[in-house]
């Protein structure tokens, strides 16, 4: 173990942080700014959980829906762990860190069913939407599952379909409607990490290298789960699993408030 | 017919508006935002660091390596493809160059300055506010450097040479000439020039002329800007 | 003969002209160019009689021989440590110029791993590479504690003058504290006594130029202690 994974555990044998926080406290404050591109996305925000500062934007497309769901249009998530936001990130092709955030955030929308993509249909089986979320790390100082499951939410809140003109098929950018994206059910992501016997909450980047485990957990507001994924080398005993899903769904509601 | 008046209403040498910040990455050495209409370029060095792999180290002189993208989310239309495309790579490589020449990086054996650039937002002058948002990042780093970068595009639009074109001016239907332009403040000395169009002599003279005029304004934001975060400070 | 353009005090950026003439002295981060004495970095101008100095305001640790810096073991070879120091380039350790006797083909990572925070000593500063050294008492492996990253400008403030800043932390908190000057400091002790002396270390980096700080940084501490 490396010389500052010891002293946070140390410290965790007295429920104690390095930055003083309890196990289960969000840094503050948590901000989210919506419209942050909004000249040239559909919908995008920025949200801020301490020093944490992740963005994401929508873009809407009009395109050819897949042939096994003819009637629905489409939800792409896509993340890219940005080297401007952590010395430790390289440049070039994404990594398995920016796919696995992509797809746990892309989990907790899909699973959610938050988008009715039947809504998105423009022309059954031609023509329907295709809505793309981008995520971009702008700071990394840990947490980023959180932040940016949270920015993705803000952002499709956010958005707004521009204009589309079925006589000549194409889509005006520079118009944007008034009309919102068709959402429902709402699912917001808390990671929960575990060092030893205890439980955390908005790991810190120190934390994070040091965790043994993680799960993330997507929670709806009726208190079901949509969504998990387990990280990290070490193991979850079923007990840790049931402790890690309470603590998410308490933590939830508080960040639902957020929006 | 010579176009005089703008599409935005602004005047032949008018800038759009402008806002920097800097420290705005925190992890980063030093960082900066600058915002010129509605174009948002974010900047952040990483650096001077040891550069690995070994086998790339130089032990005369460090390396400066800057990387210009754009968010999939921040064109004017559809959606960008995410990655490096050949106009993000030359792009790239011309902002190296831009601020190669401020740099002394003999003074950095084996080590590397990075410069990542990321656009959030764009209309237009990309690759300008991504070097001006450069400049002001590696002068909050506290790397040596004999004078800032400010850049700006410049258009050449009917006979009319007009400072800070927009998306409007550059997508000109009966052509212009898109030309953009860095310089450093002290000398006028140009570290960066393009040309995308058909132009006479006497335009580039005069696009010259007023890029490095729109330029000084544009230093002026940059000073301010590297300036605030100190002056409450050190009342 | 010349001119000056800027005050002492003054904040100004690279390129910026100070003064004009060959009378003055350019120092710190100013250099001449011909008539001119310019910035090369953001900070400080500093005018005494002819002499301007400019003091950067931000920007790495610069390493200077005889230092005592912390860092961290990034990579090994057969022979030597790599440690991050937080400049421009990592300091490099050779197995003997450790305190131990480490034979050639040995292990490294049984007596520094990836990951081990060391305090050491820089022995000599060439172009492109720092040699550290372990080879004097105090200098050794850390263990447990806490790692603060501070501004290197600002360590003169958190030791004080011949250590009396950092002598009252130590002393109202009961911690171990070593100060590297590479802007980085190790703190131990009990849990709620860290927290203090970090807090301290904090409240010095805010306040470094006002004066009467060691009695604030002192009534802070028993404050807190007092409870």
């Amino acid at each position: 173990m490396s010389m500052i994974k010891d002293h946070i555990v140390s410290l965790l044998t007295k429920d104690m942080r390095e930055d003083g926080r309890k196990l289960t406290e969000y840094r503050k404050p948590i901000t989210i700014e919506y419209g942050i591109s909004s000249k040239s996305a559909e919908g995008s925000a920025r949200v801020c959980i301490g020093d944490t500062e992740v963005v994401a934007g929508v873009k809407l497309e009009a395109g050819k829906p897949f042939p096994d769901t003819p009637d629905d249009g489409v939800l792409m998530v896509n993340a890219e762990l940005l080297p401007l936001s952590n010395p430790e990130f390289e440049s070039g092709p994404p990594s398995i860190g920016s796919i696995e955030l992509a797809r746990v955030v892309d989990r907790g929308i899909r699973e959610s069913h938050m988008i009715d993509t039947e809504k998105l249909c423009i022309k059954k089986g031609e023509k329907v939407w295709i809505a793309c979320i981008d995520i971009y790390p702008i700071n990394d100082a840990g947490n980023l599952f959180d932040a940016a499951a949270l920015a993705a939410l803000a952002a499709l809140k956010d958005a707004r379909f521009p204009e589309y003109d079925e006589k000549t098929d194409k889509v005006d950018y520079s118009k944007k409607t008034k009309t919102k994206l068709p959402l429902s059910k709402e699912a917001i992501e808390v990671t929960v990490i575990k060092i030893k016997d205890k439980f955390l909450v908005d790991p810190t980047t120190e934390e994070w290298e040091a965790l043994d485990a993680r799960l993330t957990v997507a929670v709806l507001e009726d208190g079901k789960i949509c969504a998990l994924q387990k990280g990290g080398d070490g193991s979850l005993k079923p007990d840790d699993i049931e402790k890690m899903a309470e603590i998410a769904l308490d933590k939830a509601k508080e960040l639902r408030k957020l929006l | 017919m010579a176009y005089k008046k703008r599409f935005d209403g602004r005047k032949i040498d008018e800038l759009r508006p402008m806002e920097a910040k800097t420290g705005v990455v925190k992890r980063a050495d030093g960082s900066a935002m600058f915002k010129i209409g509605k174009t948002v370029a974010i900047a952040a060095v990483y650096g001077p660091r040891e550069l690995h792999p070994k086998f790339l180290q130089n032990p005369e002189t460090g390396i400066l390596r800057c990387n210009y993208n754009m968010m999939a989310f921040s064109g004017s239309g559809e959606r960008v493809r995410p990655g490096p495309s050949r106009r993000s790579k030359e792009i790239s490589m011309v902002t190296e160059k831009a601020l190669r020449a401020v740099l002394d990086l003999r003074k950095f054996p084996n080590a590397v300055i990075d410069v990542f650039i990321e656009l959030i937002q764009t209309d237009a002058g990309t690759r300008c506010a991504g070097i001006t948002a450069a400049a002001m990042a590696l002068a909050d780093a506290g790397i040596p450097m004999k004078d800032l970068v400010s850049a700006v595009a410049v258009g050449v639009i009917d006979g009319s040479v007009v400072a800070d074109v927009n998306k409007e001016e550059e997508d000109y239907e009966g052509g212009m000439g898109d030309i953009p332009i860095a310089i450093l403040p002290r000398t006028g000395e140009v570290t960066l020039l393009q040309l995308d169009g058909e132009i006479s002599t006497e335009e580039l003279k005069k696009a010259v002329e007023l890029g490095v005029k729109s330029c000084q304004q544009i230093y002026e934001v940059q000073k301010k800007a590297l300036k605030e975060r100190f002056t409450r400070e050190t009342k | 003969m010349g001119d000056l353009i800027v005050k002492d005090k003054d904040i100004v950026v690279p390129g910026e002209v100070l003064a004009v003439g060959m009378d003055f002295l350019p120092a710190g981060g100013a250099f001449r160019e011909g008539e001119n004495v310019v910035a090369s970095q953001l900070g400080l101008v500093s005018i005494s009689n002819r002499l301007i100095k400019l003091i950067p305001l931000t920007g790495k640790y610069l390493p200077k021989k005889g230092d005592t810096v912390i860092g961290k073991v990034v990579t090994m070879t057969f022979s030597n440590w790599f440690i991050d120091i937080g400049c421009q380039n990592e300091g490099v350790m050779s197995l003997r110029d450790t305190s131990e006797f480490i034979d050639k083909g040995a292990d490294l990572s049984q007596f520094y791993n990836f990951g081990d925070v060391v305090v050491a000593k820089i022995a000599k500063v060439t172009r492109g590479a720092i040699d550290l050294t372990m080879r004097e008492p105090g200098l050794r492996k850390l263990g447990p504690g806490k790692l603060v990253k501070v501004n290197p400008s600002k360590v003169p403030r958190i030791i004080g003058k011949e250590g009396s800043m950092i002598t009252i932390i130590k002393d109202k908190t009961g911690c171990k504290i070593i100060v590297g000057q590479n802007g980085v400091v190790w703190i131990q002790g009990t849990p709620e006594a860290e927290m203090l002396a970090y807090q301290a270390i904090n409240l010095i980096q805010e306040k470094a130029h006002m004066e009467g700080l060691t009695d604030e940084v002192s009534k802070f501490l028993e404050k807190a202690k007092g409870g």
